[in-house]
């Protein structure tokens, strides 16, 4: 089976070429002669860029399929631009176990659409109390190569250790979401001036930036990988740069949400808008772009989260924490980071595709654009626009807070391992 | 007036008229052995309480009748809330049912509003009771029909507002409202019961209650609740009361006309001693009367003087 790319620009650089696949590989680039029965893909004016590659997918397979299954969220991942996702634990019952993480891995190479790598638990049940099974998960089929407790934080200091420590003999990664739940208890929203005025309980930027910088410490006594899961506040991304600066294995992970939303939304008390971490200042929006642009933030991620219409249409107190954004992650990126100038194409492969491949530890995703290299990849047209609508997304749930807007960048095709998983708006 | 959602942002013209209403309602009725207006006759009002109350509840039941409205009470804990509706289900049904005005109390900040966006297209009106810290637009507009009775107009009146700001919704409503109808609002409380960017309210802050009482209009004391002595806030009660608490050895600290108010229900001895409560400068048991009238005047507002204001 073959396949070739026809006037694309990889990375967004030099002169268009042609890509030609074969068997999922790329076997060469430059003035290519179709084979006879190959598909072509015209991209005259489109940017080739290496799949993306998501940390922080919640698939909500098992437990709610009523908001998203593996095979819708494969489907919101595919149009998105992916070949590849993470799909976090909090599933129920937990993916804490060999057998939670073999059936969602199972299920992912079923539906095909991008390879959906499960997250596995860090500690039992996320009860923040006993470690889970780490090394059997990661010997499972699934080879789990990341664990988290996201949504919820390994807030005990000394089973954070026990992990951070344990996890060096199996090389993965402890991604932990960061909020010190005494400072949190009640949190609705940032806290600060807005907050102050429409009466939420506030979220204070110190109980993320005070977890960061423990785990950071941690990490380097342990020698052990830490990466940090949604980061929101500027003091979060100067604690990152100091950690780095100082030798600490510490990677980090920034939300499309987090890069162009801020907490002016609260007066709305609609709860799309309602996420965890809280939507932050203008100003630690900023810093996040910038930090991103400059490598103190790795990576983006999607922290997709679907939910129920009756989970979210409510109070805001009520409401769970979480929004869409596999289908709007790369036109939010194009929106904030290369719009403004802060990131070349380049650089979007860098933080959509190759840092995270990397961080995941995934062999064969966020690979050069070269003869040789797996073909997991996503062609964007740089120049369309399109305008968001929750119902029109492939998720089961709906709750985008970008209903309505017009956006900048759409994927037009998704290839994993040589095969069209998405092409112009369509699962293929 | 479509709705009442919050003090922030309110027209003070609006107010002001809101206001004149009130002291137009409670003259008219004064003395009068039937307080029974026809006003609102037809028209059907719906209580609907999350939260328990008796003064507010009772007071909007009051005004709703001598204006002659139909008032229907509904509490959480005797309602289909109880059996998990939604508080948007339970909106739509009470408008279906035929509300013209729906008088929400929530634990959550936001509800009332989130609840008019819902019943924008029954074109029912919502009045917000209290959501969670947010606000409680009538209590602080009963807390200004009070304090222009007692002090004529409010402009370049300094009012102190004393205790738990984090957790009132009452602090936040007097603080919009008094500063639209141009009085400075101080507030004072030990910095744990101040909201993280309180600077962004148009008040100053102090710490020092003796400081600032001999220098200010009127003392509005507010709630501690009880359940959040231990919660950290301060480290007891003894030490709050000397610190915040209206003693009478401070209440010779104010000015003679200075006014003192209290949203009630009052820890006595602890926000305020006894003596001061049930002194002439209180004006404790006019905000309760003032509430009825200025509550008949945002249902007059609402639901019978169409055009008549913005």
């Amino acid at each position: 089976m073959s396949t070739v790319i026809k006037g694309a620009r990889p990375y967004g650089e030099g002169d268009p070429v042609d890509v030609l696949i074969e068997d999922g590989v790329i076997t060469a680039i430059g003035a290519v002669q179709v084979p006879e029965g190959a598909e072509v893909i015209e991209a005259a004016g489109q940017v080739l860029l290496p799949g993306f590659v998501d940390l922080h997918t919640h698939l909500r397979e098992p437990g709610r399929e009523d908001t998203e299954t593996i095979d819708s969220g494969s489907a919101a991942a595919a149009l998105g631009g992916y070949t590849a996702v993470f799909a976090m634990a909090n599933t129920d019952p937990v993916a804490d176990n060999a057998v939670i993480v073999d059936h969602v891995w199972r299920r992912g190479q079923e539906v095909g659409l991008v390879d959906v790598h499960p997250v596995g638990a860090v500690t039992v049940g996320l009860k923040g109390e006993k470690l889970a099974e780490l090394g059997t998960m990661a010997a499972s089929q699934a080879r789990v190569k990341v664990f988290s407790d996201d949504g919820l934080c390994v807030a005990d200091p000394l089973l954070m250790r026990r992990a951070l420590e344990y996890s060096t003999a199996l090389d993965v990664v402890i991604a932990q979401h960061a909020e010190e739940p005494r400072l949190t208890v009640g949190a609705q929203a940032h806290e600060g001036e807005r907050a102050a005025r429409l009466g939420y309980t506030g979220w204070p930027a110190a109980a993320e930036e005070s977890i960061v910088a423990r785990d950071c410490l941690l990490a380097l006594h342990a020698n052990a990988r830490l990466h940090v899961c949604h980061v929101s506040t500027s003091g979060t991304a100067d604690v990152l740069r100091w950690a780095k600066d100082r030798g600490t294995k510490v990677s980090a992970e920034v939300t499309p949400h987090h890069l162009l939303l801020t907490d002016e939304r609260l007066a709305t008390y609609d709860p799309v808008n309602k996420v965890n971490p809280p939507l932050r200042t203008e100003s630690d929006a900023e810093r996040l772009r910038t930090a991103l642009a400059e490598g103190v933030i790795d990576c983006v991620a999607t922290d997709h989260a679907p939910h129920a219409v009756q989970d979210k249409d409510t109070e805001w107190s009520a409401a769970r924490p979480g929004m869409l954004g596999l289908q709007t992650a790369l036109s939010i990126v194009a929106e904030t980071m290369v719009r403004t100038g802060l990131l070349d194409w380049r650089g979007v492969a860098r933080v959509m595709s190759e840092r995270p491949a990397e961080i995941g530890n995934l062999a064969d995703q966020g690979r050069p654009i070269a003869a040789g290299e797996p073909a997991n990849l996503t062609l964007v047209d740089p120049d369309a626009e399109w305008t968001v609508r929750g119902a029109e997304l492939a998720s089961i749930a709906a709750n985008t807070p970008y209903e309505g807007m017009r956006l900048p960048g759409v994927v037009t095709a998704t290839l994993l391992r040589g095969r069209v998983t998405a092409r112009d708006g369509k699962i293929c | 007036m479509k709705h009442l959602l919050a003090t922030d942002g309110l027209d003070p013209a609006l107010a002001t008229a809101v206001l004149d209403t009130a002291d137009e309602l409670k003259h008219t009725l004064l003395g009068r052995e039937v307080k029974k207006l026809p006003t609102l006759r037809g028209r059907t009002v719906i209580t609907l309480f999350y939260e328990n109350s008796t003064r507010t509840r009772v007071s909007f039941e009051i005004a709703g009748k001598w204006m002659s409205a139909d008032v229907i009470n509904v509490s959480a804990s005797s309602s289909s809330v109880n059996k998990g509706e939604s508080l948007r289900d339970t909106a739509l049904t009470l408008a279906a049912a035929g509300a013209d005005c729906v008088i929400v109390r929530h634990p959550a900040s936001g509800a009332a509003q989130r609840l008019s966006e819902w019943l924008a297209e029954p074109g029912t009106s919502v009045v917000n009771a209290g959501d969670g810290t947010h606000e409680h637009p009538t209590q602080a507009l009963l807390d200004a029909a009070t304090l222009r009775e007692r002090l004529g107009s409010l402009k370049d009146r300094r009012i102190a507002i004393v205790g738990d700001v984090l957790h009132s919704r009452v602090a936040r409503s007097n603080i919009h409202l008094l500063a639209a109808l141009g009085a400075e609002v101080v507030l004072v409380a030990p910095p744990t019961l101040l909201p993280y960017g309180v600077e962004s309210l148009p008040v100053t802050v102090s710490h020092d209650l003796d400081a600032e009482l001999p220098a200010v209009d009127a003392v509005m004391m507010l709630r501690v609740q009880a359940e959040r002595m231990h919660g950290g806030f301060f480290p007891s009660a003894r030490e709050y009361s000397i610190a915040y608490g209206l003693s009478e050895r401070r209440q010779k600290l104010l000015p003679d006309h200075a006014v003192v108010l209290h949203p009630g229900p009052m820890l006595r001895g602890m926000e305020i001693a006894s003596a001061v409560a049930d002194s002439p400068a209180s004006a404790i048991t006019e905000q309760v009367r003032n509430g009825v009238h200025v509550r008949m005047a945002v249902l007059y507002h609402l639901l019978a003087s169409e055009g008549a204001t913005a």
